[in-house]
């Protein structure tokens, strides 16, 4: 079984009168070295055939296809889907998902090496399906890891928003999916949407050839999953106001608006599968200042399993009210650290917007400074992104926009400002 | 969490029980001291608003016949990290009252634990000691030395080592013995009023140079043996007390005249009123050569 521990990195002391607290909760989850064979799982892989794909897309993404499908371990099962304006389940061809077995594989791998390239692009219709899939499956084997992979090329064109909006709802909850968008012609902001309401990842993947080494460590990744369904559970106190949640590692996603009411001071945010990893959050809550001297518990942090209401690791936000300046000015170095990165993704997404929309002063302002920010704070892969798209004098310090960028550049910049550093020395270590 | 009338039978119930002595009525848990809501959780923390409870060590009063103590968490602090102990050993004509107090580091984690183990230790071990027969400054190494290996042990891998003070007196006969290691204090107070201890911190700073705590190497007490000329009082304390009111002069004038236990409440709210900043813990144990019976010291300027 995996073992969570969780850790609060906070300072607690508040000055007489101060309200905010912040901190960061710190979740560690001990997988098992090897694969978790013991563990039922899911995992469909879902494989953009629309017209763009032809050519070497279409037989890299065969490729990649198959390499998901020979990681998959034995008993796990599977389905593959092809979508372009529908959504085909070329394998298996009966109806549900089937176990992975050397000639289910076979079979599947056959499958997918007829893929061809035609139509159109409606990922919420790709994703319904492979929903359905997972429901059925979930009547079995409740509890079980549903992990998904989609694959695009292209922008999301034939399906109206509603729809799009109405099948991502359906989705929700249903399973994990982890995105990839290659070459320059897809969306971020819809493959970030998607990820983000199913508590995914998204990647770009700059050259097709890349595909195939990428869909087997995601396929790996999803393997090593061990608990399914995991929420992080927040007690408040009755006059506090909570700000927000948020995951700032490995990547940022704000959670405040995914809460499901547990009762009136308690509220449960969903945070998907876990395997041996570590994700950190942050948690800002507004209280009513107590009297210097008096302690406050501004927040009981759970990790649980939401249908049996286990909990699997445990920490306490504390507010203490201090007349002591030393204390109650103390930054908590992580949680500076953690609003640090949040910054930089914030400037890195409105310095291309901005440049998108022409405002060259705003981009040109915003990505200078996220320029130095990455620098400082050790994001040494947001640098060097950073430096295809702008310039800055190392005498002066002045910041210029340069003329000629790849998209490819300006795509990966855009999927990868949402990836945080940890902090470079650990205090606490 | 204060004494007060059982109110079933109306009995005195003192803070902490949990059942009235008198007729068994369950006294029950109160509510939040903050909002009121009946929902304190057992680590502490109301469940409705959040505040963490005053606890039992918030505010102590002990009160024997030869001697009194009361520790307060005081105005700034959260929790009380002093603690203190008090027995009486021997017989009613000879009889030696034995007092610890000490006082958790701050800085290290669960300070109050190792001061409350230390304090316990000690007055058991000072206790026995003195039940076997044994000298007051042996009595006083042998229990320094117990307490300093339970604050020791208390010590988990990978965290700072809870850690405290400690300082001691036996009174009796015609003798006064102390015990320190850290800043705690003992004064005579009465005849030629004088500090009786010698801080083992960093002039002017409150630097330990001496503490008990796994991390505190080998603790080597200092122990005085003091013959006062005439009756007065044996002050302990932390110095939560002494930060404030240090004049042993000033000292005396609000602890003699008094009886013990109102002696310490006084100097207690002494330090409350200069600002309360630590915890304070106060132990007054009168000491009246062949006449131990006069529960009140007095100056013996007045008795003369």
């Amino acid at each position: 079984m995996t073992d969570f521990t969780m850790r609060v990195d906070q300072n607690k002391y508040l000055p007489a009168g101060g309200e905010e607290v912040h901190a960061i909760v710190t979740v560690e989850a001990s997988g098992p070295i090897e694969r978790a064979p013991t563990v039922e799982a899911a995992e469909i892989i879902i494989v953009d055939t629309s017209g763009s794909m032809s050519y070497d897309k279409i037989a890299e993404a065969r490729k990649a296809a198959r390499a998901a499908i020979d990681t998959l371990r034995d008993g796990v099962y599977f389905a593959v889907v092809a979508g372009n304006h529908e959504a085909q389940i070329i394998f298996p061809d009966r109806a549900g998902l089937v176990p992975a077995t050397p000639e289910s594989r076979n079979a599947a791998r056959e499958a997918v090496s007829r893929l061809v390239a035609e139509g159109g692009t409606a990922m919420g219709r790709w994703l319904r399906r492979a929903a359905d899939l997972f429901s059925d499956y979930q009547q079995a084997y409740p509890g079980a890891i549903k992990h998904a992979i989609l694959l695009t090329d292209g922008k999301n064109e034939h399906e109206r928003a509603p729809e799009f909006a109405a099948n991502l709802a359906y989705c929700t909850g249903k399973f994990v999916c982890d995105c990839r968008g290659v070459g320059v012609d897809w969306v971020v902001a819809e493959l970030r949407q998607i990820a983000s309401t199913l508590l995914g990842s998204v990647m770009d993947i700059r050259r097709p050839e890349d595909l195939e080494a990428d869909f087997r460590a995601m396929t790996q990744a999803a393997m090593g999953k061990t608990v399914a369904d995991v929420a992080l559970r927040l007690w408040t106190p009755r006059a506090a106001k909570l700000n927000f949640v948020k995951q700032v590692s490995p990547t940022l996603e704000d959670l405040t608006g995914r809460r499901t009411e547990v009762d009136a001071l308690t509220g449960d945010y969903p945070t998907g599968a876990w395997g041996g990893e570590s994700r950190e959050y942050h948690i800002n809550v507004r209280v009513p200042a107590g009297n210097v001297g008096q302690e406050m518990r501004a927040g009981l942090v759970r990790l649980v399993l939401p249908e049996s209401g286990e909990v699997l690791a445990k920490g306490n936000i504390l507010a203490q009210w201090s007349d002591d300046p030393v204390q109650s000015t103390r930054i908590n170095p992580r949680v500076a650290h953690y609003t640090g990165q949040q910054e930089l993704a914030s400037l890195i997404q409105e310095g291309l917007q901005a440049r998108t929309d022409g405002d060259l002063d705003t981009a040109t302002a915003r990505l200078g400074k996220a320029r130095g920010i990455a620098e400082k704070a050790g994001n040494e892969e947001t640098a060097k992104l950073l430096d295809k798209v702008i310039e800055v004098d190392p005498d002066t310090g002045t910041a210029r926009l340069r003329r000629d960028v790849d998209k490819a550049d300006e795509i990966a910049l855009d999927t990868r400002s949402v990836r945080t550093v940890r902090m470079r020395k650990d205090p606490e270590a | 969490m204060v004494s007060g009338a059982c109110p079933a039978c109306g009995a005195l119930v003192l803070v902490g029980e949990a059942f009235c002595e008198q007729c068994g009525h369950a006294l029950g848990v109160a509510g939040c001291t903050a909002c009121g809501a009946p929902a304190v959780g057992a680590d502490g923390y109301c469940e409705n608003c959040g505040m963490l409870q005053p606890s039992e060590r918030d505010h102590v009063e002990i009160e024997l016949e030869v001697a009194a103590g009361v520790s307060d968490r005081g105005l700034r602090h959260s929790r009380n990290e002093d603690a203190m102990a008090l027995t009486a050993v021997g017989t009613a004509a000879d009889t030696m009252a034995v007092g610890v107090v000490c006082d958790g580091v701050s800085t290290s984690l669960r300070p109050e634990e190792a001061s409350q183990t230390a304090a316990d230790t000690a007055v058991a071990a000072l206790a026995q000691q003195l039940g076997e027969g044994a000298d007051p400054e042996t009595a006083t190494r042998e229990a320094v030395r117990l307490a300093a290996e339970a604050v020791f042990a208390l010590a988990e891998q990978d965290e700072d080592a809870p850690a405290c003070t400690y300082v001691s007196a036996v009174a009796g006969g015609r003798q006064v013995t102390v015990g320190w290691v850290g800043d705690s204090r003992a004064y005579w107070l009465g005849s030629g009023s004088e500090v009786l201890t010698g801080d083992d911190a960093t002039p002017g700073t409150h630097m330990l140079t001496a503490w008990l705590g796994a991390d505190a190497g080998e603790v080597v007490p200092h122990i005085r043996t003091f013959t006062p000329d005439g009756p007065g009082v044996v002050l302990l304390c932390s110095d939560g007390l002494w930060n404030y009111h240090s004049d042993p002069a000033a000292l005396a004038a609000v602890a003699l005249n008094a009886t013990p236990r109102a002696a310490a409440q006084r100097l207690v709210r002494l330090a409350l009123e200069a600002g309360g900043h630590d915890n304070i813990t106060v132990l007054v144990i009168p000491f009246g050569p062949g006449d131990q019976s006069e529960a009140t010291a007095v100056f013996p300027k007045e008795q003369s």
